[in-house]
């Protein structure tokens, strides 16, 4: 049912985990459903992202979409990270039995709620600093 | 690596001794039963034995079994027929919400169609449905009640005797999904009043594909599969009597060996809930405590998902089987947990592994020793796992 590549990120998933002090962190999905995917970023001052992390509650193409979507925007921009869609996670995992495309999409509205995140936290602590 | 098999509610190994009796009817006796020589007849002496054993085991009259291709078509004409044959009295029909979807899926047709009105009865937490409640739902236009022996998901054993003698007393027909427990635990079709009772061989290791339909003398069920006058005319097609024999051979093998089965089974898979309990936190056990079939166990896992721990299992050499929605190909997880009320999370991290009588306990100890690895793993992974301080 899965590919060798899905098989090799759900069992030995990359960046699993969490990054104290995020610079953005991003929850999707919801229980009732079946999943959820939480990611975490470490983005430097040159909105590149130096590390990230996460964890998931889900089935196997779930954790092996979460792995392969980390994998795919460390050490990328965040501008670079924002143009990574669904189906580019599919395909670098070499495909995905149909009914579990939903798991990919979650994987990458983890990594765009992730960054809306962080572009809120720099947006606030913008503002807080223009009034001080 | 081990090979461990637990998914036995699934489907069965086939036994040798069944594999030996089914040949010669490949083989030797290959002739068709309607045929008109001797080729013909001792294939159909091969059915007809068969047809004896099967009545025998159940308390049945050798004329009140028809064989089917599987227990999905055996539940199929049961239902279609006896609401067909009772169009003047009525269309209402009573189900459980924790019926196989061989029954609620074609009950749920047969409304839409408008040949059915159903009356879906709701279980308690253990699964377990009343006779009262069958009482109170039965109506004077009520034809037929179905309510399955006992669960393939949970194991939780129904009721089934005090709900045949409501249904006898009320005089409304009455099925029941037998698929599960034949072979597994007593069956009386008389003592129990029942009317009509499905049986799949697959699940006693007897061969897939062949099926009986009990339907007691004086019940009309029409034919369901339309052809040649087969079973008596109420099931149309050449015997499967490979098939036919293989169920046989392997009904009689599994009622002659039920009682030790049943003990020694019983005992592994008390081991097994015990163990289970112990060694990992946070586990619910789904189904009555008791009140359940020898061979069933069946966790909820908190703060994990059953398809995830089934391809740790699977990587590990341990067949088992889930509830979680990834594995019934919808967003929804087992309709059999959420009508025991368990929330949709909780659900979704259901674990069943069910034994059979050529389980070993070293392969019990493989489990347990396994499984709270694999499940820690798993937690270390979830979002919804707490912290520990």
């Amino acid at each position: 049912m899965y590919t060798e590549k899905v098989m090799d990120h759900f069992k030995n998933p990359r960046n699993v985990g969490e990054i104290e002090n995020a610079s953005g962190v991003g929850t999707v999905g919801n229980a009732k459903c079946g999943d959820i995917m939480q990611i975490f970023l470490d983005i430097d001052e040159n909105e590149i992202i130096r590390d990230v992390k996460f964890k998931t509650f889900g089935c196997g193409a779930a954790v092996a979409t979460s792995s392969m979507a980390t994998e795919m925007i460390k050490g990328k921009s965040v501008n670079e990270a924002l143009k990574i869609t669904n189906a580019a996670v599919v395909e670098a995992l070499e495909g995905l039995p149909p009914q579990k495309i939903h798991c990919s999409v979650l994987a990458e509205e983890a990594v765009k709620a992730a960054i809306e995140d962080y572009m809120k936290k720099k947006a606030e602590a913008g503002a807080k600093g223009a009034t001080d | 690596m081990r090979n461990v098999y637990l998914d036995n509610a699934a489907t069965t190994m086939v036994r040798q001794e069944v594999i030996d009796a089914m040949i010669p009817a490949f083989s030797t006796y290959y002739g068709n039963p309607s045929s008109l020589h001797e080729y013909a007849r001792e294939a159909a002496k091969l059915v007809d034995d068969a047809r004896a054993d099967v009545a025998a085991i159940i308390g049945a009259k050798p004329e009140e079994i028809v064989f089917t291709a599987g227990g999905s078509e055996s539940d199929n004409m049961a239902l279609r027929g006896a609401v067909a044959a009772n169009k003047k009295k009525g269309k209402h029909v009573i189900t459980t919400a924790i019926e196989h979807h061989a029954v609620l899926y074609t009950l749920q047709a047969m409304e839409r169609e408008g040949i059915a009105e159903l009356t879906i009865l709701p279980v308690d937490e253990f699964g377990l449905v009343t006779a009262k409640q069958v009482a109170e739902a039965i109506r004077e236009d009520t034809v037929l009640v179905s309510i399955m022996f006992a669960n393939n998901e949970v194991g939780t054993i129904e009721p089934i005797a005090e709900i045949g003698k409501i249904c006898r007393d009320k005089g409304v027909l009455f099925h029941t999904d037998a698929v599960q427990a034949t072979g597994h635990v007593p069956i009386d079709v008389v003592g129990m009043n029942i009317d009509l009772l499905s049986i799949s061989a697959h699940k006693f290791h007897g061969p897939k594909g062949v099926g009986v339909l009990y339907i007691r003398k004086g019940v009309r069920i029409p034919s369901l599969i339309i052809g040649g006058g087969q079973e008596r005319k109420r099931r149309a097609g050449t015997e499967n009597v490979p098939g036919i024999v293989g169920l046989a051979a392997a009904l009689k093998l599994a009622n002659e060996h039920m009682q030790e089965n049943a003990v020694r089974v019983g005992a592994l898979r008390d081991k097994l809930m015990k163990g289970i309990a112990e060694r990992i936190p946070d586990v619910k056990l789904n189904g009555h405590p008791t009140k359940r079939l020898p061979n069933n166990v069946n966790y909820s896992i908190r703060y994990i998902e059953g398809e995830s721990i089934l391809l740790m299992l699977d990587l590990n050499g341990i067949a088992a089987s889930s509830g979680s929605a990834c594995t019934s190909g919808s967003l929804d997880p087992s309709h059999v947990l959420l009508a025991m009320g368990l929330p949709h999370e909780i659900a979704h991290g259901s674990l069943r592994l069910t034994l059979s009588e050529f389980t070993t306990e070293e392969e019990i100890d493989y489990v347990l020793d396994l499984l709270p690895q694999i499940v820690q793993r798993l937690r270390d992974m979830s979002p919804l796992y707490p912290k520990k301080k």
